[in-house]
């Protein structure tokens, strides 16, 4: 259980050794890994386009591609206020966060958090609850507002109010004396329905990319498992925990794979519960709307339909959300990226962004089945320490701990969305200031790389630029 | 941004890619016969650059007539001028139908801050603007409070409002506010003249704001079409660039704009999606049941930028590239190009009918048999950029 797994041997091994500070930047002579590029096996898609989030599975037959068109449709395409002549896409809210799911996820891309402090956060959600847990063992929602806060509503409902972010510049140096700054984010709330219960607790998510999500779900249960180290018995100062979450489909507790805090246990759940929580869009299985008891005029509110989503569509939506392909690295054989990568290792990263896994048997989804990726995820929990803390519980995440994102398709943010606005909350404005946010389990990992010379730390970032 | 490089040992993987079309090894120099893209390639471009002018020019024209017949509507609300701004919509949506295939690569239209989703974004928000079947104060024409003025700069100012469109303005908007909903099976909407009519004789509420909102998005759409027929013009600024482009991405772009369209927009969003759900207006012009011809003039569209053809405009276009590469996949292409539009024309209207029924249905089939038929000349497209040395990352 705590050995290192097969298939990374060489990978392991080699973020064992950790001699950080007596290899050269340049190492000329490092190879890549044969298929190294494949970053989502064979559903890697070539395209450095703005396009490179939004392609399907390369390997995916032209049949089936045709869900993939209808999903895409219902994902990218405006939900409208009910009653309305397009029946198969009206219900919009009453409380809504966006329009569509390409309003945040824009090019299947990253959300951000607005640079202006007067503007309010729109691809950020706050996620809201009060002490104690539902029936379930989920966070239990905040009376008035539920469990997110969402700025917008349709006519002759009052919408919750906005979210605004703003920051303070905390400016340090490496050792070396090259400069940078990281910004502590505050939020403050223009709440329209009261004032929240005092106790509240909140916590803003940014809508991450969505390529490859098929292939995480794909991760047999028991690598993820066998990888986790609650307790740390192997004391190399990281534990990883599976979060255990409600599976309404199955009625049980299962596995979290997806979400921040891996609080949702597959795409299907995840995709509907974004349709109502996001969006005001029911499906069967969350045929309700979340009005609390407060918000008479949103349970008043007319409905498209119940559900709004039909089972078909749902289908289709989240078909597309599985399918969507991961982008090939870049620049995977030069020698500054390769040296980045073995500094990457002997820093620690890939203990919890571990580099490759192999998938299973995904039933319904040939083109995702027993394929080398290389997600840099895994997909456990970890505590980040106190200055990422949301203090907000989430299943059996607690206030400190935050799911390993993948790293796949990083490099790419920024000709898609045009920023590179990373971690939960999209704080840190680059992957410099990402690495030098972490701690917790993340410090020992972050110190190495504090310490590298700058033409280390370069090309570290130029690795992780890579992937 | 990035060159692949793929050393001697990723050979396999090579050919995998070749074989279904994904990436391209194969430059000019292995063979013999067909002048380098440098050479011929230019003209095919500036031709290309013909095209586009001349048909925004057209649809810019087409918006400004709808313009005048809106303004003869408001002024003189009668079944003559409803009729003649409709018919003036619907032919104006002719030339704006195959732009379309000038889109999908961060052109003018739909670059990060392009026009593209005011002019023609749907589905149309319709109980956002105005009245519906079930609610007759819907909308911001009858929300004088929060909306005392209505013009152009709030309808603007709304489009922005939610962090994202909302479906309030373009085509679309002016279609619903000329048509009104769609509950005929038979036929399009039926709106009448007397919303337009204020006092005595007219039919719903605040028909003086319904005839500023009217107006005010006629004049929208002329205002976002110009900036883009100017960029195009001759001496337009992304022309200029356009045409001193390394010819490979020049018609990379030129390539990826039709294959886009012709198959996740056209094959997928507008057909396939309707056909699969079944819904009656999940269609593209929804209220005026034109939705054949859109469909018709998009496949035009994209047989217009193959051959270098629109109306009376005949310039060299990818044809030639191809034909003197490969002659037989000139003419499938060509074959393709013209069975899709035949397979269109057979779809009986209104489209929101024949996407009823079982599989076995006529209209079904019909849709069903044209759907197959722009896939597979997206195929063929993807197979020509392979064969001029292009990588082409689209849905077949």
């Amino acid at each position: 259980m705590h050995g290192p797994r097969s298939w990374a041997n060489g990978i392991v091994a080699l973020a064992l050794v950790g001699c950080t500070a007596e290899v050269p930047a340049q190492n000329a002579g490092l190879e890549a890994e044969p298929g190294e590029e494949f970053a989502g096996g064979e559903t890697t898609v070539f395209d450095t386009s703005p396009n490179a989030f939004s392609l399907s599975a390369r390997n995916m037959t032209s049949e089936r591609r045709s869900t993939f068109f209808v999903g895409n449709s219902f994902f990218k395409e405006n939900w409208v206020i009910a009653p309305a002549s397009t029946e198969g896409r009206d219900g919009l809210g009453p409380l809504y966060n966006a329009r569509s799911c390409s309003g945040c996820h824009l090019l299947d891309g990253r959300g951000s958090p607005p640079e202006d402090a007067a503007e309010p956060l729109v691809s950020v959600l706050v996620r809201l609850s009060v002490p104690g847990q539902t029936e379930h063992g989920g966070p239990a929602p905040e009376p008035t507002y539920g469990g997110q806060l969402q700025p917008r509503a349709i006519p002759g409902v009052v919408p919750e109010g906005d979210a605004f972010v703003s920051y303070e510049e905390q400016p340090a140096t490496f050792p070396d004396g090259a400069p940078y700054s990281l910004r502590r984010p505050t939020y403050s709330f223009a709440l329209n329905r009261g004032d929240m219960q005092a106790d509240t607790m909140r916590s803003p998510r940014v809508a991450p990319q969505m390529i490859g999500l098929g292939l995480l779900e794909a991760i047999p249960e028991a690598d993820i498992l066998a990888a986790a180290d609650p307790d740390d018995a192997d004391e190399d100062g990281i534990s990883g925990k599976a979060n255990k979450v409600w599976d309404s489909a199955a009625g049980k507790v299962v596995l979290g794979r997806f979400g921040w805090k891996a609080n949702q246990p597959n795409l299907a759940e995840q995709t509907a519960g974004a349709f109502l929580g996001d969006i005001g869009i029911s499906t069967s299985l969350f045929p309700a709307q979340e009005c609390t008891a407060a918000q008479l005029d949103c349970a008043a509110a007319p409905d498209g339909g119940n559900p709004e989503c039909s089972d078909h569509i749902l289908h289709a939506v989240t078909f597309y959300s599985t399918t969507l392909a991961v982008p090939a690295r870049r620049d995977w054989q030069d020698q500054d990226v390769l040296s980045g990568k073995k500094l990457f290792n002997e820093a620690g990263c890939a203990k919890c962004h571990t580099p490759v896994h192999k998938t299973g048997t995904f039933e319904g989804y040939p083109e995702l089945s027993n394929q080398t990726i290389r997600p840099y995820t895994d997909m456990l929990l970890h505590d980040m320490g106190d200055e990422l803390a949301d203090g907000r519980p989430d299943f059996d995440a607690d206030g400190r701990e935050w799911r390993t994102p993948p790293l796949w398709g990083i490099g790419l943010l920024e000709v898609v969305n045009g920023h590179t606005n990373l971690m939960h909350d999209g704080r840190a404005r680059g992957i410099v200031e990402a690495i030098m946010w972490h701690g917790g389990e993340g410090e020992a990992s972050r110190e190495a790389f504090r310490v590298m010379s700058l033409e280390q730390r370069q090309s570290l970032v130029r690795f992780v630029e890579s992937l | 941004m990035v060159d692949f490089r793929f050393p001697s040992r990723f050979a396999g993987a090579l050919v995998v890619f070749a074989t279904t079309g994904l990436l391209v090894g194969c430059g000019p120099d292995a063979v013999s016969g067909p002048p380098p893209l440098a050479e011929s390639a230019p003209k095919v471009i500036n031709g290309y650059a013909d095209v586009v002018f001349a048909t925004y020019t057209d649809a810019l024209e087409g918006a400004n007539a709808i313009d005048t017949t809106l303004g003869a509507l408001v002024t003189n609300p009668s079944d003559t001028t409803l009729g003649a701004a409709r018919t003036t919509w619907l032919e104006a949506r002719n030339a704006y139908g195959q732009s379309e295939a000038f889109r999908f690569y961060g052109g003018p239209i739909d670059d990060d801050d392009g026009p593209e989703g005011r002019i023609n974004a749907w589905p149309m928000d319709e109980s956002y603007v105005d009245y519906v079947d079930a609610d007759p104060a819907a909308g911001i024409i009858n929300d004088s409070m929060t909306y005392p003025t209505i013009d152009g700069p709030l309808l603007t100012s709304l489009n922005e409002k939610d962090g994202e469109k909302n479906i309030s303005t373009g085509y679309h908007a002016i279609e619903f506010l000329l048509w009104g909903q769609d509950k005929n099976a038979s036929g399009p909407g039926a709106r009448p003249f007397t919303d337009y009519v204020v006092g005595a004789g007219g039919t719903a509420s605040n028909q003086q704001r319904r005839g500023d909102y009217l107006l005010a998005t006629g004049k929208l759409l002329i205002a976002d079409l110009k900036p883009v027929a100017d960029e195009w013009a001759d001496g337009g600024a992304y022309r200029a660039s356009f045409v001193q482009l390394a010819p490979e991405e020049a018609l990379r772009r030129i390539l990826l704009g039709i294959g886009s369209l012709s198959g996740a927009e056209l094959a997928g969003e507008r057909m396939q999606v309707a056909y699969d759900t079944k819904e009656q207006e999940d269609e593209h012009s929804c209220f005026s049941d034109n939705t054949i011809a859109d469909i018709l003039n998009n496949a035009r569209g994209i047989q217009n930028v193959y051959l270098g053809k629109y109306k009376d405009l005949d310039v060299p276009g990818l044809d030639e590239l191809v034909r003197e590469r490969d002659a037989a996949l000139d003419k499938r292409m060509q074959e393709e190009l013209s069975a899709s539009i035949a397979a269109i024309e057979a779809i009986p209207a209104p489209f929101d009918q024949a996407i009823l029924g079982d599989d076995s249905s006529e209209g079904r089939m019909r849709v069903d048999a044209a759907i197959k038929a722009l896939r597979k000349q997206t195929t063929t497209i993807v197979e020509i950029a392979t064969l001029l040395g292009i990588s082409l990352n689209i849905e077949e």
